[in-house]
């Protein structure tokens, strides 16, 4: 029934495993991790990956592929050769995945590693623990700004990235509709806690586009995580959208003129996922190590992404490189906290590809 | 010849090899040998293309109508819609095998599989049916009419069992229809989507005129360059030739990043038009991230896969003709329009054709500096292949470019012929 396409599969992936034999005799003591490249990796690498190699001997094989990773995991999947054994993925991505079955249900409490103070991982975890997936850091995508482009008066809510008669220059944002429809509702006069309750009727998301497209003219459209702060150090633009971690490697590390806004910011849960079969012991132990409650704190020395453990709060120290106090800089510190709108990752899940559609229509038009 | 026919014996004799074999057999085992032995020569490339070309093609074409999600995850509810004349609500002998498979679905974790399918054409889907998945677990036994209902009332509208009863079906022409801003409405008729969802036709429309643009730039640009390295003395021209393999060389992201560089709006030209005083300082032009900068970077990018067929061709023109024109009384522009020009068409021709075809599938440079409205059919081949995961749709449009191709090609070959090209 489905004969073609496993024949075209399997031969491409005979082909695939040809080129790919070198690396895969080594497979035993060896984790092929796909993560998301950039600083974010680099933390991974110095926080978890390194540590697990010298303590197992176990290598690490890293794959910066987790921008389509839904797209990696589910090919794999159906060809019936999956190659990597964990994978970065974000919530919502993980829960499409969890109901097409083609990543591993979880058991946390029997997996992972309980907090210090004996509290078991559901508690201790802050996130609700989704069922296939381990959450490892909270992240926002936020709006940032180069303060050289404004003279005295600096942006700082989500209204004046709107009044662009005040506060003059490009804005640059995801191409995505995620985050931009909840931003445009804002600026339109929601309340950040009403975003999904009105984005959840036709007239709302209406509502979203018609605000969204007064400032159509002026946007530079992003698609990686990268563009953002480079469009702002180039004064391409002159505020942004982007991940706090990345703005933060360029306000703090590369010392660039860029302040984040915390108001609105639109926080969600990033974390691992096994794909279908790979759910082997040495994963497991992976797993329990990675996420345990030191190695959370660990990853906020190198990066600004909020770990996902209550009890790894008090750990989080000082910035490995600069010295900076990392907790000012965390999403999950209160003061950030006050506006901010946890993404709804089943809101997205079900409305996701019609929003998408009418987005890129938008966008067309 | 006549002593030979002479010396056959009779017409029933037949002539014989030098061992005794009918010389006939004798050649026609040398020729299937000599068959066989081009044939294995060729065989590696043939499977190749096989595997690598042919059946992902195929494959492609028939994921954009075939899908059998539905069928596979719930086969007997699949069977028994297709029975039902579709009226009202279907009878509880349906809901019952839906129930049934249902839950089972849930049980094997592919619940998602068949809810994504649905949640293309009814959004919300995806969560109506996990949702009602798992709290079938709670159900025993029937009726289960009611029962569904009372988990959600969606179950009681006749809208939903028809649109599942049309997408039970594993051949389907939603995705084709999706792929020219069509669906099927509440009545299973065809009919336009809203028009804040339209985007696929005007995207073809874009991308065929933009390659055209783009091959008639190449041409214009191309021809004199061509015209040059083909005239010029071998030293002169050998340098030259470097001048336009170098940039064909240099990868093709490199390319497209300098052209960020040179086009932005605090970029090298913006700046020089604001020191030469041309734009005034707040109003530097948009020349990026637009339709424009796709038109600038595709035509550099492509601009050596015109010049090289071209120049080839040029080099092979002898300049006698030329000559032979202008004592013949033509003055140079005559002479070179009439005689020099419709040699060199089979250069353009294929040049052409290259360019054409190559800029039609582009995908990375307007990725990269095309803006929003610089955006081509590929690159939204790309996002469903990798961020929307609708894979079915992106072979729709796949398929849709694929025919478009080939039909532009039959017309080409109509009017020019392939013979007519050549490559060097």
């Amino acid at each position: 029934m489905n004969h073609a396409f496993k024949t075209t599969a399997v031969a491409g992936v005979t082909a695939m495993g040809l080129l790919a034999a070198p690396a895969a005799t080594f497979a035993a003591e060896s984790l092929t991790i796909v993560s998301w490249g950039g600083a974010y990796e680099e933390s991974q690498r110095k926080a978890y990956y390194e540590p697990y190699s010298e303590m197992t001997g176990t290598e690490i094989v890293q794959v910066s592929k987790s921008a389509n990773g839904l797209a990696g995991v589910r090919s794999q999947v159906e060809a019936g050769n999956v190659t990597w054994d964990v994978v970065d993925m974000l919530e919502g991505p993980a829960i499409r995945a969890c109901d097409e079955g083609i990543i591993e249900p979880i058991d946390h409490d029997e997996i992972l590693k309980p907090a210090p103070n004996g509290d078991s991982p559901s508690e201790d975890f802050i996130p609700e623990l989704g069922e296939c997936f381990v959450p490892e850091i909270l992240y926002a995508t936020l709006f940032a700004y180069n303060a050289e482009m404004f003279d005295g008066d600096n942006p700082s809510t989500i209204d004046d990235v709107w009044n662009t008669a005040d506060y003059p220059g490009k804005r640059s944002l995801q191409k995505i509709p995620a985050g931009n429809l909840e931003w445009a509702l804002m600026a339109d006069g929601v309340d950040h806690e009403e975003v999904y309750d009105v984005l959840d009727s036709n007239e709302g998301v209406g509502r979203a586009f018609s605000s969204l497209s007064k400032i159509k003219g002026d946007v530079v459209w992003w698609s990686e995580g990268a563009q953002p702060p480079q469009l702002l150090a180039d004064q391409e633009v002159s505020i942004a959208t982007g991940y706090n971690g990345r703005f933060f490697n360029a306000q703090v590390v590369e010392d660039q003129p860029i302040e984040i806004m915390w108001d609105g910011q639109l926080f969600e849960v990033d974390g691992w996922v096994v794909p279908k079969g790979k759910l082997t012991d040495e994963v497991k132990q992976f797993l329990r190590f990675s996420t345990d409650t030191q190695r959370l704190a660990d990853q906020a020395k190198y990066i600004s992404y909020g770990p996902a453990r209550h009890s790894s709060a008090s750990l989080v120290g000082k910035h490995a490189e600069t010295g900076v106090d990392m907790k000012p800089h965390m999403p999950t510190n209160p003061e950030n906290l006050k506006t901010a709108i946890p993404k709804d990752a089943v809101f997205w899940a079900d409305n996701g590809d019609s929003l998408s559609e009418r987005f890129n229509a938008w966008l067309a038009m | 010849m006549a002593q030979n026919e002479s010396a056959t014996p009779a017409a029933d004799e037949v002539m014989r090899a030098a061992d005794g074999t009918p010389l006939k057999d004798s050649l026609r085992r040398s020729m299937r040998r000599a068959k066989t032995k081009a044939l294995l020569l060729v065989a590696p490339l043939g499977l190749f293309i096989l595997f690598s070309f042919a059946l992902p093609i195929a494959d492609m074409v028939k994921r954009s109508f075939y899908s059998p999600e539905i069928s596979n995850v719930l086969p007997e509810t699949a069977e028994l819609l297709g029975d039902w004349d579709g009226e009202g609500l279907p009878p509880e002998e349906i809901y019952a095998a839906f129930a049934k498979e249902l839950a089972q679905a849930d049980e094997d974790r592919n619940v998602g599989v068949v809810s994504q399918r649905v949640n293309y054409v009814m959004p919300g889907a995806r969560s109506l049916f996990s949702g009602t998945a798992r709290k079938l677990g709670d159900v025993e036994s029937g009726p289960y009419k009611p029962k569904l209902i009372e988990i959600d009332e969606d179950w009681g509208d006749p809208q939903v069992w028809s649109i599942l009863k049309r997408e039970a079906y594993p051949i389907t022409m939603s995705y084709f229809l999706s792929a020219v801003d069509m669906r099927y409405n509440a009545e299973g008729e065809i009919e336009a989507v809203a028009s804040y969802m339209q985007i696929y036709q005007q995207l073809f429309w874009r991308t065929l005129w933009m390659s055209v643009l783009i091959t008639v730039l190449t041409i214009a640009l191309g021809f004199p360059v061509s015209y040059l390295l083909a005239n010029l003395p071998v030293r002169t021209s050998n340098l030259l030739m470097i001048l336009v393999l170098l940039p064909f060389w240099t990868s093709l992201l490199v390319r497209t990043s300098s052209w960020i560089v040179i086009l932005q709006s605090e970029g090298v030209l913006n700046d020089l038009l604001v020191f030469f005083g041309i734009v005034a300082q707040d109003n530097r032009p948009q020349m990026i991230y637009n339709k424009i900068g796709t038109i600038v970077g595709m035509t550099h990018i492509l601009l050596p896969f015109m010049i090289l067929p071209l120049y080839s061709v040029m080099k092979g023109i002898p300049p006698s003709y030329l000559r032979a024109a202008r004592s013949l009384g033509a003055n140079p522009v005559v002479a070179f329009i009439r005689v020099y020009v419709p040699q060199t068409i089979p250069g353009i021709g294929a040049g052409s054709i290259l360019v054409f075809i190559l800029s039609i599938g582009y995908y990375i440079t307007p990725a990269l500096i095309g803006g929003s409205s610089g955006q081509l059919i590929s690159n939204f081949i790309a996002y469903h292949m990798q961020q929307s995961l609708n894979w079915h749709l992106a072979a729709a449009l796949g398929s849709i470019l694929l025919f478009v191709v080939l039909g532009l090609y039959y017309i080409y070959n109509k009017l020019v012929g392939a013979d007519a090209l050549k490559l060097g």
